[in-house]
């Protein structure tokens, strides 16, 4: 026999469960704008709500508050919403009992929303992009330690072995050292124990301060990302759209050069009308779009270029094993490379000065990350939206020279004069904005999750639309190649990738960095001129789906 | 410009049709498995990604198959492809660990246990498996080569005569015989479409392929590895595991110049050295090799193939006639041979050009084939011809690291065993690093190679 449980409290059991998941939508606001009934102050919380008790102190079973939170997830009135995180067992049972014991809310409490955390979504991204940290992000960790500091049982971040040094214990009044005390503590996983969460309270109370340069030694790749960014805020000179110039880089190191024209910001038509002849029901409907200004590469990059990313210089010394290697000595060796293809991927179409294909869209990604290592510009692929305003470069037709495909061979390599193989880069005429082979020769990756409804989505006019990658098939390759025909090199003309594009790779697993049959896709790179923060680099470099 | 002409009325129905016409005609008694719904239990022996991936292809055949064990030498290898194939094909893989055999002589345990073996394993151990998987009385696919050496070929051709004899059914993993457009084109050139071969030439020019790491292997592991478990885990970088890569992958091309020529030749000269592939994870194969091979007609095939990135790639056959040419690997043929104008109707469109749209992934192909001659019981031993193309590429290997003239029987009757006598992971591999974990590696003139 269980003795009996304390009585619920409000203020530290109800309060958090109801000011981190409803009063974000039951307050005085939401029920002027929605005649939603009213969390955050008591007189309000206990009127009846239309017909029904919203708290019916004593009964729970005639209690929305309560019975809302258990109908079936798939019930529009279930509470909380199910794209929100859901309550637990336990915290369903408390709001159950607090009710049946009479559902005391002491008077003058009042609740405001406050963020729900979750550790996975809110802290890990923290932790892992290790410091120092800002203001928002230390207010985060204060909201997390609120409450209870929950981390996932067990869960690691990044990979480290966990439990290595022990966290030195702080006495009171001690300032807390991040190195010594918290670093132990982070690097061993979850769940908390009361001293530890003690320190981290302690650490957070006293500005969380993260001395510069120190990782948390567990994922590599994002403290990777963050010393990307540094240099490349170090390296980014150019202010305004004004400053923006064409210019030519020569990848460090090597002798092999690429070129980038400015793109200016601007507003365009995205999508083609449905009078457009050879038009297909995923270009509509058309929409306004905001682009931001950018640089984008002059010519479909090559093999020249690509190669080097693939075939790293394997004659260098072996690195020494004592753990001594700073990557940092050179940031582009730490990122990721392509495992080698057992087939010769240019099917013998030609590699000096031809478009690198056959790259899965990740494969293009780490590209940039590289690339961005390398040189100190942050590189990334254009957005679906990013391409079709470089490929339009303000015209509004089916291609950039008009409507009639007859003059399609002046400016392009497609099914008619391809020879059935891509051809040379920058053979041909460009487009208004000076861009090479936009359209024809090889298929160009975008960063977008191929959707033929996501026109469909948009009111007014939408800024820097990217319909974020959640499945690896399929994303959206633009600009039409050497295979297809002239409908399919329209500025509007969409296509998404399929698993097919790899049938013939032999291995289990199947390759994340090569289609076996996919020769007509390649891609081109852009610069934004903003340059972003290392969060939303690692978002443009890892999608996180490139598992089939 | 080429004339190209789509023949409209070739599909992949008349193809099966044709080819199930001949294997019924050919059909022995009622063999081993006459049910097409018996299942059949199928071993992996061998669990990199391409072992992986063939088992894969094994159980995306028709009728019920069931992986049911797994062997390799590394215990991590076997665990990850576990886990790949379990995710891919829940219902059909079914290894208890008890069936799950790590070790040198894993091989034996695992085989015991299936009715079709999947052999897969870095090519030197392939004679030894293949032997012993015959010796037990099984249905196999083999991936190719067959052999790095004369005695490992002298092996596989034994082998190839007992499996005849035990009416076993070998695929082997030279999958362009199992390729719609090769199939098609070799069988017009077969028929005469341009006259006799006179001249042949095949590549495979590319970048090259992955390398272990012999500092990661042991940052991993926390210690040094055994030179045994490096060369293991290198394997693509040793004679005696992988052949050169002249073997490993250049093999499919000599391989399709063998099938065009219904034959294989009779010597061959050549050179080749290393270039550009030096670092420490490099072992002793080299980076390129060009080698002339003369066939018994006294007609010559010239082969290339290089490890080098940079450089003009190909991967691709060709051969000349008296009556044209042709683009074997890119199936079109050029003919002004009066017979084959007759088939395509009119002499100046004597170009013929296979396309058919869908044809099937040959690696999937090549799996269906063999469960069908398995479940059919048709003969199906493709050991020859694939132990002939893997001694056709040892002997261009020969050719170019000894500088010689090389001739077939002398090749095929080489003392040179490179596999060592006992295997086990404190085993010194025939072949060691210096003091700077540089290996040897083969000198034109000097080197004994054959």
């Amino acid at each position: 026999m269980l003795a009996a449980a304390a009585p619920v409290d409000f203020v530290t059991e109800v309060k958090p469960i109801l000011e981190q998941n409803c009063v974000s939508c039951h307050n005085a606001q939401k029920a002027k704008e929605n005649g939603k009934f009213r969390l955050d102050v008591k007189s309000e919380a206990f009127k009846p709500h239309k017909k029904d008790n919203t708290i019916n102190p004593g009964h729970p079973e005639d209690s929305l508050v309560y019975l809302n939170t258990q109908l079936p997830l798939s019930d529009d009135s279930h509470m909380p919403p199910k794209q929100r995180d859901q309550l637990s067992k336990a915290q369903t049972e408390t709001l159950k009992r607090w009710i049946a014991e009479g559902a005391n809310w002491p008077e003058g409490v009042t609740l405001k929303t406050v963020q729900r955390i979750n550790f996975v979504r809110d802290i890990q991204p923290i932790l892992e992009n290790g410091g120092p940290l800002e203001a928002k992000a230390k207010d985060t960790l204060k909201l997390w330690l609120e409450q209870g500091a929950p981390w996932p049982d067990g869960l690691k971040i990044g990979g480290v072995k966990g439990g290595g040094e022990k966290p030195a214990a702080v006495a009171a009044g001690q300032t807390v050292d991040f190195v010594s005390n918290v670093k132990p503590i982070l690097e061993a996983g979850g769940p908390l124990d009361e001293a530890s969460k003690a320190t981290l309270k302690l650490w957070v109370e006293q500005g969380a301060k993260w001395p510069d340069g120190v990782t948390i030694g567990v994922n590599k790749k994002a403290a990777l990302i963050n010393d990307i960014y540094k240099k490349i805020l170090a390296n980014s000179k150019e202010q305004t759209e004004a400053e923006m110039k064409a210019y030519t880089n020569t990848i460090p190191d090597t002798k092999v050069t690429y070129a980038m024209v400015p793109i200016p910001g601007g507003e365009f038509v995205m999508g083609s009308p449905s009078s457009e002849p050879g038009r297909n029901a995923d270009e509509g409907p058309q929409h306004k779009v905001k682009i931001e200004p950018f640089w984008m590469e002059q010519c479909e990059v090559t093999w020249n270029e690509y190669e080097l990313f693939m075939y790293p210089d394997e004659n260098k010394p072996a690195p020494p094993t004592d753990g001594t290697t700073n990557y940092t000595s050179d940031l582009a060796d730490a990122v990721s490379r392509p495992t080698k293809p057992y087939t010769e991927m240019s099917f013998g179409m030609g590699k000096d000065g031809y478009p690198a294909i056959s790259m899965t869209q990740h494969g293009c990604n780490i590209y940039c990350q590289w690339l961005s290592a390398k040189t100190g510009h942050f590189y990334r692929l254009p957005t679906e939206a990013e391409w079709e305003y470089a490929c339009r470069a303000g015209t509004t037709t089916a291609y950039f020279f008009g409507n009639d495909p007859k003059d399609l061979g002046d400016y392009a390599w497609f099914a008619e004069n391809s020879d059935s193989k891509y051809q040379k880069v920058g053979t041909k005429k460009p487009n208004p904005w000076g861009l090479y082979d936009i359209i024809g020769n090889v298929d160009q990756w975008t960063l977008d999750q191929y959707d033929p409804d996501y026109y469909k989505t948009f009111t007014g006019t939408v800024t820097e639309p990217w319909n974020k990658a959640t499945q690896p098939y399929p994303h959206v390759v633009r600009g039409g190649s050497w295979q297809d025909d002239a409908d399919k090199l329209r500025s509007a003309c969409r296509r998404g990738s399929t698993p097919d594009w790899k049938v013939q790779d032999p291995q289990l697993p199947k390759s994340v960095w090569y289609h076996t049959d996919a020769p007509f896709v390649g891609f081109r790179i852009i610069r934004p001129l903003k340059t972003p923060t290392a969060a939303e680099m690692e978002k443009y470099w890892h999608s996180g789906v490139e598992k089939d | 410009m080429t004339q190209k002409i789509v023949r409209p009325d070739f599909t992949r129905r008349d193809f099966i049709k044709t080819s199930s016409t001949i294997a019924a005609a050919a059909a022995l008694a009622p063999g081993v498995f006459a049910a097409n719904d018996e299942t059949l239990k199928l071993a992996l022996v061998g669990c990199g990604g391409r072992g992986s991936g063939a088992a894969s292809q094994a159980l995306s055949t028709a009728g019920p198959v069931k992986l049911v064990a797994m062997a390799d030498v590394f215990k991590d290898r076997l665990d990850d492809s576990y886990g790949n194939l379990k995710a891919q094909h829940a219902d059909r893989v079914d290894v208890p660990e008890e069936n799950k055999f790590v070790g040198f002589d894993a091989y034996k345990q695992a085989i015991a246990l299936a009715d079709v073996v999947i052999l897969a394993t870095p090519p030197g151990f392939r004679p030894p498996l293949l032997e012993e998987a015959v010796r037990q009385g099984k249905n196999i696919f083999t991936e190719k080569p067959l052999a790095v050496d004369g005695p490992g070929v002298r092996k596989v051709l034994a082998a190839a005569e007992e499996a005849k004899k035990k009416n076993l059914k070998v695929g082997v993993g030279l999958q362009r015989h199992h390729q719609l457009g090769y199939l098609e084109t070799i069988k017009r050139l077969h028929d005469g479409a341009i006259g006799d071969i006179t001249a042949m030439r095949c590549y495979w020019n590319g970048s090259g392929v992955w390398t272990r790491a012999r500092h990661e292997y042991e940052q991993k592991a926390g210690r040094p590895l055994t030179e045994m478990e490096y060369q293991m885990r290198n394997w693509y970088y040793f004679v005696w595991l992988c052949g050169d890569h002249i073997v490993e992958q250049h093999i499919h091309n000599l391989d399709v110049i063998n099938w065009v020529k219904q034959g294989h030749p009779v010597k061959a000269w050549g050179m080749g050295g290393r270039e550009v592939r030096k670092g420490l994870d490099h072992g002793e194969i080299f980076d390129h090799h060009f080698v002339e091979f003369e066939y018994a007609d006294g007609s010559r095939c010239s082969s290339q193939c290089r490890h080098i990135p940079g450089c003009w790639d190909s991967v691709s056959e060709h051969v000349v006639g008296s009556d044209g040419i042709c683009d074997v690997s890119g199936h079109v043929i050029r003919s002004g041979s009066p017979r084959y104008v007759q088939e395509i109707g009119s002499r100046r469109e004597a170009s013929w050009h296979f396309t058919t749209p869908g044809a099937k992934d040959p690696y999937q192909q090549e799996h269906d084939d063999l469960f069908a001659a398995i479940r059919n019981d048709t003969p199906y031993n493709e050991l020859e011809y694939g132990a002939h193309s893997s001694m056709t590429a040892v002997m261009g290997r020969m050719a170019t690291y000894s500088g010689k003239e090389i001739s077939w029987d002398e090749a095929l009757n080489s003392k040179i065993d490179t596999m060592p006598k006992e295997l086990s992971w404190d085993t010194p591999p025939p072949t060691l690093p210096d003091k700077e974990g540089h290996y040897p590696v083969a000198v034109p003139g000097v080197t004994v190679a054959c």
